[in-house]
């Protein structure tokens, strides 16, 4: 696995620049890559939609699809399309330190 | 009496009935299937409709003509599946009560998911392709067209066959080339995709083919809605794509009555194991089809390799053994490329599209990842193999798991 140093930090990361290992993520990573993706400032809105993820990934083994997090009233679509910019599913997957979306068939 | 309560008459729900009545005991066995509508449609030929090439009554017959005789058949809306309960309620309380439960209700389009699709344009400049109507209404409105710019559009995954958009494009460039005015009408491609297909090797081959066609792509779309009053494809982060024609694959849900009885996920599709076909969430209900949310293509010929592996573990699971039966992704689609050819991909959960020869490795007759002529006729004699075996659970020449040999890696 290729290393990279992310706020200071060599971490391991897949091919993508997606960390391979979700458990050592925090918020200092978080706005390290998230800079990287052109979102500086990482505001506290960004971080609510981030822990949400984070917690459905923990409970559910994936990450939730932006169609949920719209149903749960977490984050509405066109709002997290404007949080992070240009594809959020695997956008803010990156910026919440967990894999790459499986895509779809 | 034990009972064997199917919901859903379409494609999976028939071939199983068919299945399970021919290994079921009818002195200890009870088979009920449960459908709202009488018509049963061949959905791969919608596709050809917009085109002229079928006609409504080329794809429909009663599907009476597909129960096997000694099982009980409703005609009736449900109402709500109680799981807790194991039992059905239908519309006017009629109460069904199971051992074993089978959900085969589909996936149906949802425009109205999208602002703007189902209103003024709708099946006037806006039409589907995935259901009769439209695409009755979509030959009715090409007949008389003259050009203009047609966009083909994918709002979200999953949907159902997923090359059927792929296919409508390379068809409708042969059909406007025999209509002589391929001159005069633009096609766009739109797919949230990061490019024409899902899969690696196929998303090149497929590029390959929409730029030959003179096709255009335009990837990782994000359809938010519809500006039918200015004819503008709008995306969640506004940008817009204008069209005169939009051809639309609308999202694609889990029937409604998966969500009132708290069964689906957000797409009312039904958690289920993706090897051996039983829900997440109840030992005695079995998902089969385009129902689950299983990470393979929502297709007929998923359906029928899924209806074997299904028909063991059913078996397993009335003798109180261990599942034993593995579905292993596997999907086998034909693709009418135009001008009388097609392509052929055959792949599962773990390997994609390859090129090579099937179902024979090494001789064929059907060319997997190429546009042959050959392919085209396999597609062609599909509906044929669809009426008069598939449905009826017949043995078809094609194994179940995917195979390896004559493909190249």
């Amino acid at each position: 696995m290729p290393t990279k140093e992310i706020a200071g930090v060599s971490v391991e990361v897949d091919g993508e620049g997606f960390l391979t290992d979700h458990k050592i993520w925090n918020l200092d990573l978080a706005a390290a890559i998230a800079k990287e993706e052109g979102i500086d400032p990482l505001t506290d809105r960004h971080v609510e939609v981030l822990n949400f993820m984070r917690k459905e990934f923990e409970e559910n083994g994936t990450a939730p699809s932006i169609r949920k997090m719209n149903k749960l009233n977490i984050v509405p679509t066109k709002e997290l399309y404007a949080l992070f910019p240009g594809g959020p599913a695997k956008k803010a997957a990156k910026i919440a330190g967990l894999g790459k979306p499986q895509g779809c068939i | 009496m034990k009972k064997l309560l199917i919901l859903g008459a379409g494609t999976a729900g028939t071939m199983m009935l068919n299945k399970m009545e021919s290994v079921l005991d009818k002195e200890e066995w009870d088979i009920t299937i449960v459908d709202q509508y009488e018509t049963h449609y061949y959905q791969p030929g919608f596709l050809f409709i917009p085109f002229g090439i079928y006609n409504r009554r080329d794809v429909i017959k009663p599907k009476r003509d597909f129960f096997p005789p000694g099982v009980n058949v409703i005609f009736s809306k449900i109402d709500l599946i109680e799981a807790d309960k194991n039992q059905v309620i239908l519309d006017g309380g009629k109460v069904l009560s199971y051992d074993i439960l089978l959900v085969a209700t589909g996936t149906k389009i949802n425009p109205g998911e999208t602002d703007g699709m189902q209103e003024g344009g709708w099946h006037k400049n806006i039409f589907d392709f995935y259901t009769v109507e439209g695409a009755v209404a979509l030959q009715q409105f090409l007949k008389y067209w003259e050009g203009g710019k047609m966009v083909l559009n994918i709002v979200e995954m999953p949907i159902k066959c997923p090359v059927a958009p792929l296919e409508f494009v390379f068809l409708a460039d042969w059909w406007f080339t025999e209509q002589g005015i391929r001159d005069k009408v633009e096609i766009e491609f739109v797919t949230p995709l990061p490019g024409a297909f899902t899969k690696p090797k196929a998303s090149k081959v497929f590029g390959e083919f929409l730029n030959k066609k003179g096709v255009s792509l335009t990837p990782e779309f994000s359809t938010g809605r519809v500006d039918w009053k200015n004819n503008k494809l709008v995306s969640w982060d506004e940008t817009s794509i204008d069209y005169d024609l939009l051809i639309t694959i609308p999202t694609n849900m889990g029937d409604d009555l998966i969500a009132r009885s708290g069964l689906g996920d957000e797409l009312n599709f039904i958690p289920t194991d993706k090897f051996t076909l039983q829900s997440q969430a109840n030992d005695n209900i079995f998902v089969i089809g385009d129902a689950t949310n299983l990470p393979s293509s929502k297709a007929g010929s998923v359906a029928h390799f899924q209806a074997d592996i299904l028909q063991d573990n059913l078996l397993s699971y009335i003798d109180g053994k261990p599942l034993r039966g593995k579905f292993d992704g596997h999907a086998n689609c034909y693709i009418e490329s135009g001008f009388g050819k097609g392509i052929l991909i055959d792949f599962n959960y773990e390997t994609e599209p390859l090129p090579g020869k099937f179902p024979l490795p090494g001789v064929g007759p059907f060319s997997l990842l190429e546009e042959t002529r050959m392919n085209h006729y396999g597609k062609m004699m599909f509906r044929w193999m669809y009426w008069n075996l598939l449905l009826k659970g017949a043995e078809l020449p094609i194994e179940s798991h995917m195979l390896m040999a004559g493909k190249r890696a």
